[in-house]
């Protein structure tokens, strides 16, 4: 018996110490979106970068407000997410600094192939959802992301409170599974266009696009580096790095060059 | 139901062409829990046999706050140790979020209370015989106490098994803890979760399968000591 105990005492030590040896000084945590983890394109660029540089980032994936949030808190080095508001929100506040730019892709609203509510051939997303409010179902993420706190300024510019309606569903999902419940739902939602692309196929959506190209639908990307002020522990050097080749030349390239399994671009580099 | 008949036999296809990656988060999987588990037994047995031997002040409450912490919700949990372990948290400085260590201490605890109660319950059952056949023939208390033991070990047994399902199947608290991190905090059941929510059915399949069977072969071992045990028993 105690020599049992003795054995299960050791390994449980050096799993211990194992566990722990691994950080090194050559890895960042990225803050950042499921929609951008699911889309494949960390699996594309970071491989890229780190073989360049020899860093290694490291993705914690949540809603656009839990990654700001991670950085808030001191959780991350550098936050790559998608709500340029809030971001510049939380730099103004001081918890971030060297905000960029980095691509975009657009929103769009999808629905049912057979369209119920008539949507397809309106120009105006703030249209479409009032439509959609009337005479159809809508699909909320309700989970303070990037996409959910695009849908909710529209909502606001519309004077609608969607919050508790019956024909307004919150599932607090990531991206694609809200998809597939709108699918189930026969019901109308706000997805963008990667997530759309990336997915459509494979989960044998019955849906289309029925609203596309409306400027109040573009989706921009940033990339933001922890103050290192705020937090002495950040690596702000690592992360300054991972910036600086993000918005790079060779960076923007890449993420240009990222295609989905079918062949569709999913992101268009923007960087200034 | 064709889909479903489909999203089976392409699971096996994965599991049988098992990649690094996969294999790394079946380690990983097996890593965690494991040691969570160890751990657990480690703190837990000791506390069992206090509160089966010793009559103290406060022992029946802390009976009571065991039964109550075997229904912990992961995700509380979770949250809790994130809050401890967060940059901006008491702990913080140790730098132990998103690292394999922050989340066997997440199943530690939830495993523990599991391990320590049900432990419990198998030492006080022992047929006080035992006790005062031991006390004629002389014993130390710790002799005595180990011979209980020795009576409640497939009791004792049970109990790790019930803690090791709990650790297994958790999602909630790792995810919260480890962050789900590829290649470094990824173990099976966050990538179940993940996998699912990409509506990669198949994979998500195939790792539900092998966890099941890995559940499967530990409980085997573990049935085939508790027979020995019982042979002991009744020898």
């Amino acid at each position: 018996m105690r020599r049992i105990c003795s054995i299960l005492l050791a390994l449980a030590l050096s799993v211990f110490v194992f566990g722990t040896a691994a950080a090194s000084a050559a890895e960042i945590i990225c803050s950042s979106t499921t929609s951008t983890e699911n889309s494949g394109l960390y699996g594309y660029i970071l491989p890229i970068f780190e073989k360049k540089t020899g860093i290694i980032v490291k993705v914690v994936a949540r809603g656009t407000g839990a990654a700001i949030e991670m950085g808030k808190r001191g959780d991350a080095d550098v936050a790559f997410v998608h709500a340029k508001e809030q971001e510049l929100k939380a730099v103004a506040e001081g918890y971030f600094v060297d905000r960029h730019d980095v691509m975009y892709n657009d929103f769009v609203i999808i629905g049912p192939t057979n369209d119920p509510a008539k949507i397809k051939g309106m120009k105006s997303a703030a249209d479409a959802f009032k439509k959609i409010s009337e005479v159809g179902l809508f699909v909320s993420r309700g989970d303070k992301s990037g996409t959910n706190t695009k849908e909710l300024a529209i909502w606001k510019k519309l004077g609608i409170d969607p919050k508790g309606q019956k024909w307004y569903l919150e599932v607090g999902q990531g991206m694609e599974k809200t998809q597939r419940i709108a699918n189930e739902k026969r019901a109308y939602t706000l997805t963008d266009r990667g997530t759309w692309l990336a997915t459509k196929d494979k989960d044998r959506l019955e849906m289309e696009i029925v609203l596309e190209g409306d400027p109040i639908l573009f989706n921009q990307y940033g990339v933001m580096a922890v103050n290192p002020a705020k937090y002495k522990h950040v690596k702000y050097k690592e992360a300054k790095a991972f910036i600086d080749w993000l918005i790079s030349k060779e960076g923007q390239q890449v993420i240009g060059s990222y295609k989905d399994k079918n062949g569709n671009a999913l992101f268009i580099p923007n960087a200034k | 139901m064709d889909s479903i008949i489909e999203s089976f036999s392409k699971a096996l296809s994965l599991i049988l062409n098992l990649d690094r990656e996969l294999r790394e988060i079946i380690f990983l999987s097996i890593e965690v829990s494991g040691t969570a588990l160890i751990a657990a037994t480690i703190i837990g047995l000791p506390v069992s046999a206090l509160l089966g031997f010793k009559r103290f002040p406060l022992r029946g409450a802390i009976i009571s706050m065991l039964n109550t912490f075997m229904g912990l919700p992961p995700v509380a949990v979770g949250l809790f140790i994130y809050l401890l372990l967060s940059r901006s948290g008491p702990l913080g400085f140790l730098a132990l979020l998103y690292t394999p260590t922050a989340m066997i201490i997440a199943q530690t605890i939830l495993a523990f209370p599991i391990v320590a109660s049900l432990s419990h319950s198998a030492i006080v059952s022992v047929d006080p015989i035992i006790r005062q056949a031991s006390m004629t023939l002389g014993a130390t208390p710790l002799q005595i106490s180990l011979a209980i033991i020795r009576e409640a070990r497939y009791g004792i047994i049970s109990a790790v098994i019930a803690g090791l399902g709990r650790v297994m199947a958790e999602v909630g608290a790792i995810l919260i803890v480890g962050g789900n991190i590829a290649g470094f905090t990824r173990v099976m059941t966050t990538t179940i979760a993940m996998e699912t929510d990409k509506g990669n059915f198949e994979l998500a399949l195939a790792l539900g399968i092998i966890l099941l069977t890995i559940s499967l072969l530990i409980n085997l071992a573990l049935y085939f000591i508790q027979k020995r045990g019982v042979a002991g028993v009744n020898r």
